[in-house]
C-alpha cells in the first residue's frame, strides 16, 4: 500500500464528514437557506469578520437543535465504527461488533429498568451506561474465571451474560407493559434532542476511547498473525487486548447511553473501509471513525426528513440505507478487485 | 550464544521437556531431532519465551526469563512450524511486522525500519512479489516471506521450527541454503527442529536427539544418525548409508531391514 493511496482516502474521509456535517446543519423542517447558514458560519469565525449572522430564531434552531444532533451523530458514529473495527481485530472475527460482549443487552436492561421504574428521563443514560459496563465486566470476569485468556471463552461468557440480561429485561418489560412503547423506541436508537448536554456527556468517553484504540492500531496489525507469533514479536498480547477491549467497551457504552442501540454501523463501516482502502488496521481504524461519523450524521438527516415532520428511528435508517450501500461496495470491489 | 541448563517444561501437568542442557555457540547451527511428541517444539517455544520453563536459558549471556518481551524480540526471531498468514496482507506489510520489537509499544515505522524490510525482501528475492497478497503465494514463496520477516527482525538468534515441511525437495534445499548463507553473512545462531534426518544432518553442525523430553544423544551428524539410535528412539527401521561424510537415512521396509 503506497502512501499516496492512503492519503487519498484520508482526504475522501474528511470530505465525506464535511459534506455530512453541512447537510446535517442545512437540512431540517425549519427551512433555513444554505446561503444564510454559510453566512452565519462565516460570521462565527474569529478574525475574518465576514458573512452575516442569522436572525435569533434561526440561530437558535441551528445552534441549539441541529448542531448538537450533528455533533452527537458524529461522535456516536465514529465511536461505533471504530469500536467495531477494534473488536474485529482483537477477536480476529469478522462478525464481531461493538455489542459483542453484552454491551447491548446490559444497556437494554438498564434503560428498560430506568423507563419502567423511574419514567426514564435524566436517569436513562446513566442506567444504560451502568448496565452496559456491568454486563461486560461480568462477561470478562466470568471468562477469566472459566478459561484463562482464550478469546472464544470471553465471547461465550458474553453470550451467557447477554442472554441473562435479555431475559431480565423481558421480565421487567412484561411486568410493566405500559412502558413497552418507550423501551421499543429506545432500542431502535435515536439521536437525543436534549441539546448540548448529551454531547458533553459522551464526549470525554468517546475521545479517550478513540485515542486508545487508534494508538493501538499497529499492535492490532501484529495480532493478525496470532497470539503466539505476536508475542514472539515482542507484543504484550494480553495487555493490548485488555486495553483495546476496555476502551472500545467504555466508549460504546457511553454512545449507547445517549443514542440507544444503533445497529449496523459497527459492523458494516469497518468492512466497507477494508474493501475500499485495504485491511491494515493502521488505515481501517481511523478511517472507519471518520466514515462512521459521516454515515451516522447523514443517516440522521434521512431520519429527520424522510417522513417529516415525523421522525424515523435512526437504527431503522442505518440498516435501510446501509445494507444496499454495503452491497454496492461489495459488488464493485469484488468485481474490480483482485 | 544459547546456553540451556536443566530446562524443563510442563504443559497441563505433563512433563514435555525434562532437564535439557545444551549449548549452541556463536555462529553455530544446532538442529533438534526426535519423534513426534519428543519435545522439540516445546523446547523451541521455551527458548523463544512463549512457554513457562524451569531451569536456565541464557541468550548471549542474559537470562531469558528476565528479558522484557520487546527485548527478547530483538534477540530471538522465530520461524514457526505453521505460521498464521493473514490472507489479505501484502508481503511488504507482513515483513514489516518483523520490525515490531524495534518500534516500542505505540511507535511507528521509520526510515531505518523500511530499510531493514527492503533489505530482507531483496535478500530473499521477494521483490517481484512485494505487493502480492500472502494468499497468492506458493508454499515456497510463503516460507521465504516468513523467513524475510525473521530477517527483518535483525535478531542474532534464529529459531526454525520445521522450516521445510510441506515444501518440495528443491524448495527444502533453497530454504536451508538461504539460512546457511544468512548465517555466514550475518553471524546468526541457529536452533532448528526438523523431521527430515538426512537434511538435518547436511546443514546442522550439531544434532540433538530428543526422546520423551530428554537428550538421548548429541553430536555431529555422523555420531547421532546411526541405525541403532534411530531404531531405538524413533521405533523405525532404517538404513544409514554415507555419501562422502554425510549420513543418508533411508526408510527400510521389512524385507530390506532383514538384509
Amino acid at each position: 500500500m503506497s502512501g499516496g493511496v492512503t492519503s487519498r482516502w484520508w482526504l475522501g474521509g474528511a470530505a465525506a464528514l464535511v459534506v455530512a456535517v453541512l447537510a446535517g446543519l442545512g437540512v431540517g423542517p425549519a427551512g433555513i437557506a444554505p446561503g444564510a447558514i454559510a453566512g452565519e458560519l462565516l460570521s462565527r469565525l474569529p478574525v475574518v469578520h465576514a458573512g452575516r449572522p442569522l436572525g435569533r430564531l434561526d440561530a437558535t434552531v441551528l445552534w441549539e437543535l441541529r448542531a448538537p444532533r450533528v455533533a452527537l451523530g458524529a461522535l456516536v458514529g465514529a465511536m461505533l465504527a471504530c469500536a467495531g473495527g477494534a473488536y474485529q481485530a482483537v477477536f480476529r472475527n469478522p462478525l464481531a461488533d461493538p455489542y459483542l460482549l453484552g454491551v447491548a443487552a446490559g444497556a437494554g436492561l438498564g434503560a428498560t429498568a430506568a423507563i419502567a421504574y423511574a419514567g426514564g428521563g435524566e436517569l436513562l443514560p446513566l442506567a444504560a451506561f451502568a448496565g452496559a459496563t456491568a454486563a461486560v465486566t461480568a462477561a470478562y470476569l466470568l471468562g477469566r474465571s472459566v478459561g484463562g485468556r482464550a478469546t472464544a471463552t470471553l465471547i461465550l461468557a458474553g453470550v451467557a451474560v447477554a442472554a441473562f440480561a435479555t431475559a431480565a429485561q423481558s421480565f421487567v418489560l412484561q411486568q410493566n407493559a405500559d412502558s413497552v412503547q418507550s423501551v421499543y423506541a429506545w432500542l431502535l436508537g435515536r439521536l437525543s434532542t436534549s441539546g448540548w448536554s448529551d454531547v458533553l456527556l459522551v464526549m470525554p468517553y468517546v475521545a479517550v476511547s478513540l485515542a486508545v484504540i487508534v494508538a493501538h492500531r499497529r499492535a492490532l496489525d501484529v495480532l493478525r498473525v496470532g497470539d503466539e507469533e505476536a508475542a514472539s514479536l515482542g507484543v504484550p498480547v494480553a495487555r493490548v487486548r485488555f486495553a483495546v477491549v476496555a476502551a472500545a467497551t467504555l466508549g460504546t457504552a457511553a454512545a449507547v447511553a445517549v443514542s440507544g442501540l444503533i445497529g449496523f454501523v459497527g459492523i458494516v463501516i469497518p468492512h466497507a473501509v477494508r474493501l475500499l482502502a485495504g485491511t491494515s488496521y493502521r488505515v481501517v481504524l481511523p478511517l472507519a471513525g471518520l466514515l462512521g461519523a459521516a454515515f451516522l450524521v447523514l443517516a440522521d438527516v434521512v431520519a429527520r426528513t424522510a417522513l417529516s415532520p415525523a421522525e424515523l428511528p435512526i437504527g431503522v435508517v442505518t440498516a435501510f440505507v446501509g445494507a444496499p450501500f454495503f452491497v454496492v461496495v461489495l459488488r464493485t470491489t469484488r468485481m474490480a478487485g483482485p | 550464544m544459547i546456553a540451556l541448563e536443566n530446562v524443563s517444561v510442563r504443559l497441563s501437568g505433563a512433563s514435555v521437556v525434562d532437564g535439557v542442557s545444551l549449548t549452541v555457540p556463536d555462529r553455530g547451527w544446532t538442529t533438534l531431532i526426535g519423534a513426534n511428541g519428543a519435545g522439540k517444539t516445546s523446547l523451541l517455544r521455551a527458548v523463544a519465551g512463549l512457554v513457562a520453563h524451569t531451569g536456565s536459558i541464557a541468550l548471549d549471556g542474559r537470562e531469558s526469563s528476565r528479558l522484557r518481551a520487546p527485548e527478547r524480540g530483538r534477540m530471538v526471531a522465530v520461524v514457526p512450524q505453521s505460521p498464521l498468514l493473514p490472507a489479505d496482507m501484502t508481503v511488504t506489510e507482513y515483513v514489516l511486522l518483523g520490525r515490531t520489537p524495534h518500534l516500542g509499544y505505540l511507535g511507528r515505522a521509520g526510515r531505518r525500519d523500511m530499510q531493514a524490510v527492503d533489505d530482507a525482501i531483496g535478500r530473499l528475492a521477494l521483490r517481484p512479489l512485494a505487493a502480492r497478497r500472502l494468499d497468492e503465494l506458493s508454499g515456497g514463496e510463503r516460507q521465504r516471506a516468513v523467513l524475510a520477516r525473521a530477517i527483518a527482525q535483525e535478531a542474532p538468534i534464529l529459531l526454525l521450527d520445521e522450516p521445510t515441511t510441506a515444501l518440495d525437495v528443491g524448495r527444502q534445499q533453497e530454504v536451508l541454503e538461504l539460512v546457511a548463507e544468512l548465517r555466514a553473512e550475518r553471524g546468526f545462531v541457529v536452533l532448528a527442529a526438523m523431521h527430515d534426518l538426512t537434511l538435518a544432518g547436511q546443514y546442522a553442525e550439531s544434532l540433538v536427539l530428543l526422546d520423551a523430553g530428554r537428550v538421548a544423544a548429541e553430536g555431529p551428524a555422523s555420531e547421532v544418525l546411526t541405525e541403532e539410535l534411530i531404531a531405538r528412539h524413533y521405533r523405525a527401521r532404517v538404513r544409514v548409508e554415507r555419501i562422502g561424510k554425510t549420513p543418508v537415512v533411508l526408510p527400510a521396509p521389512r524385507e530390506v531391514a532383514a538384509r
